[in-house]
């Protein structure tokens, strides 16, 4: 099954998700996954989102740089050796995975993992807010 | 008691000096005449004949030579003899693809070597002394001209160029280095990398540095002599006019003396190039009176500065100018080297995919840095991180072979970058003046 992803050029600044993510709930669009990657000055952020075709018009009107990319969604058990299987079957068939990112597509809650660059003080106001952090049982 | 390369040349009184430029100027003017048709066109279309030119007054009577010339006359054109007698090519940034080159003869590198010579001498260096050259060698006039210099003084010359700075660390310890030569933000910063590397700065052999190719204040040099705990020498020069070595500080630190005996300068009204009054700021204007590669009149230098023929404490009677205090064009200089904005352009608008928006920021943090903002666009935009680092790296890779100095570039969004109803705005220079 062929998943359409959108890639965004950002800036790697403060703000600057912000403003992308503001844009994307005024107009009620969910994203279903998500991932980015960075360099010093900028990141691609890639998302599959609900309505593909209504967030391109969306984001190509607010001037973001956009483009749309067919990806593939595996369905995999949530168990040790379940990539392991898919990573070998490409592997094997000379097949190169460019990157990858994970996601819960299927059901009803979503965790997000954020790399931010000062832990202690995200930590801390997120608690502030009310916001649930996730325990560290691994 | 000063020491001089060439007392008689340096120390000759005023009015024996100028009878001689004189002379020599009129010897310059049938030379041109008779040898460049670019001046023999001059000359005809202005009405006048090298006889007309008998003394340094006439000058005003001769046309101006400006970097353009050069560039309509690339590689060649302007040179008076024939290339079999030219035996080196030196070459400088060029405000479009093509460098400014300047083609010596074998008199024109041994008159080179003595006003280097007398250049070495002046802030009180000897044979006795161990120079590191840390100027580029190579194209640029630096390197090769510094050393040449040095040599002829009899001291000992390390041509190690630029670049590499703990190894010019290690070797200024092992060998003992007393002088360095290089830019000014290059001293501070071999003294901050020193620092880093734990290097007890007391314990270093220098004493004296000459530092030149780019404009720097009296603050800078407070600076780096407290910091080197040496003597810092300004120096002055530009590839068209042999290179370095056209005027240098004496041992005074009073203003540069020019080898006037080589050289007339005027100082022009950057906007009409009339002779401003003495001792106003004005655009500096050379005339070579004994190159015979490439020998030029009234070359506009687009450096801004004041003249004065007042005598020196030190006993030279050739004029001094103050240091440079501002262009009459747009070239900025990055890290010793000559930048114009419209290379920028140029090199740009080359590679396919960038659109015509991009900001050049020039900023210091003791040495220069150069960063290239382009937009990217929906046809250069990729989902793919290599395909824009390949983008990236294909400006970069361009910018350095035409400027010959590193750019990072940096991509951006659309509309990033200001929009401007007239001339855009594309240099941003954040060093301030203090520098």
């Amino acid at each position: 099954m062929v998943l359409k992803q959108i890639s965004v050029f950002l800036p790697n600044q403060p703000g600057v998700l912000a403003k992308f993510t503001k844009i994307l709930m005024d107009k009620k669009i969910n994203m279903r996954a998500m991932t980015v990657a960075e360099t010093t000055d900028y990141g691609i952020l890639r998302i599959v989102v609900d309505r593909t075709e209504e967030a391109l018009g969306i984001l190509k009107e607010e001037n973001y740089l956009v483009s749309v990319t067919e990806v593939i969604g595996v369905d995999i058990p949530d168990k040790p050796g379940a990539l392991h299987e898919v990573a070998m079957i490409l592997g094997e068939s000379n097949v190169n995975i460019e990157y990858i990112y994970s996601s819960t597509l299927l059901t009803d809650e979503a965790i997000i993992v954020l790399r931010v660059d000062d832990n202690d003080k995200a930590e801390q106001i997120l608690k502030e807010k009310g916001i649930k952090l996730v325990e560290s049982k691994f | 008691m000063t020491i001089y390369w060439n007392k008689i040349a340096e120390t000759m009184e005023r009015d024996k000096l100028e009878k001689l430029q004189g002379k020599k100027l009129n010897n310059l003017a049938q030379f041109v005449y008779n040898n460049v048709e670019f001046y023999h066109k001059k000359f005809d279309e202005l009405g006048i004949k090298p006889d007309d030119i008998k003394n340094v007054e006439d000058i005003t009577k001769l046309p101006l030579t400006y970097k353009t010339d050069l560039r309509d006359n690339y590689p060649f054109n302007l040179n008076a003899v024939p290339m079999e007698d030219i035996v080196r090519i030196h070459a400088s940034s060029g405000s479009t693809g093509k460098p400014t080159v300047v083609s010596y003869t074998q008199k024109d590198i041994d008159d080179w070597t003595e006003l280097m010579a007398r250049t070495v001498t002046a802030p009180g260096i000897t044979k006795k002394d161990i120079i590191q050259n840390a100027y580029g060698y190579g194209l640029f006039t630096g390197g090769l001209g510094f050393h040449y210099g040095a040599e002829k003084v009899g001291a000992t010359v390390i041509p190690i160029s630029g670049g590499n700075t703990e190894r010019q660390l290690m070797l200024m310890q092992d060998f003992g280095s007393t002088v360095i030569t290089c830019t000014p933000s290059y001293a501070l910063y071999i003294a901050e990398y020193a620092k880093k590397l734990e290097i007890d700065i007391e314990k270093l052999t220098i004493k004296k540095a000459i530092c030149g190719a780019e404009p720097w204040s009296e603050n800078l040099r407070k600076t780096i002599e407290e910091v080197l705990q040496i003597d810092a020498y300004d120096i002055y020069g530009l590839s068209e006019i042999y290179g370095p070595g056209v005027s240098v500080e004496c041992e005074e630190k009073n203003g540069m003396h020019i080898w006037e005996d080589f050289f007339i300068v005027e100082v022009l009204d950057k906007e009409t190039y009339e002779p401003v009054a003495e001792g106003e700021e004005g655009v500096l204007a050379f005339t070579t009176l004994e190159k015979t590669g490439i020998p030029l009149l009234r070359y506009i230098s687009y450096d801004m500065a004041t003249f004065t023929k007042e005598k020196c404490a030190c006993g030279r009677t050739c004029g001094r100018m103050s240091k440079v205090t501002g262009r009459a064009d747009d070239m900025l200089i990055v890290r010793g080297i000559n930048v114009f904005p419209s290379q920028i352009e140029h090199a740009l608008m080359q590679i396919p995919g960038v659109a015509g928006y991009y900001q050049i920021i020039i900023d210091r943090d003791i040495v220069d840095s150069l960063a290239v903002q382009v937009e990217l666009t929906p046809d250069t935009f990729s989902d793919e991180m290599k395909v824009l680092e390949k983008f990236k790296s294909t400006i970069e890779a361009k910018l350095y072979s035409t400027l010959q100095v590193k750019a990072n570039v940096e991509l951006v969004g659309p509309g990033t970058l200001p929009r401007s109803e007239g001339k855009a705005k594309h240099v941003i220079d954040k060093r301030t003046k203090n520098v």
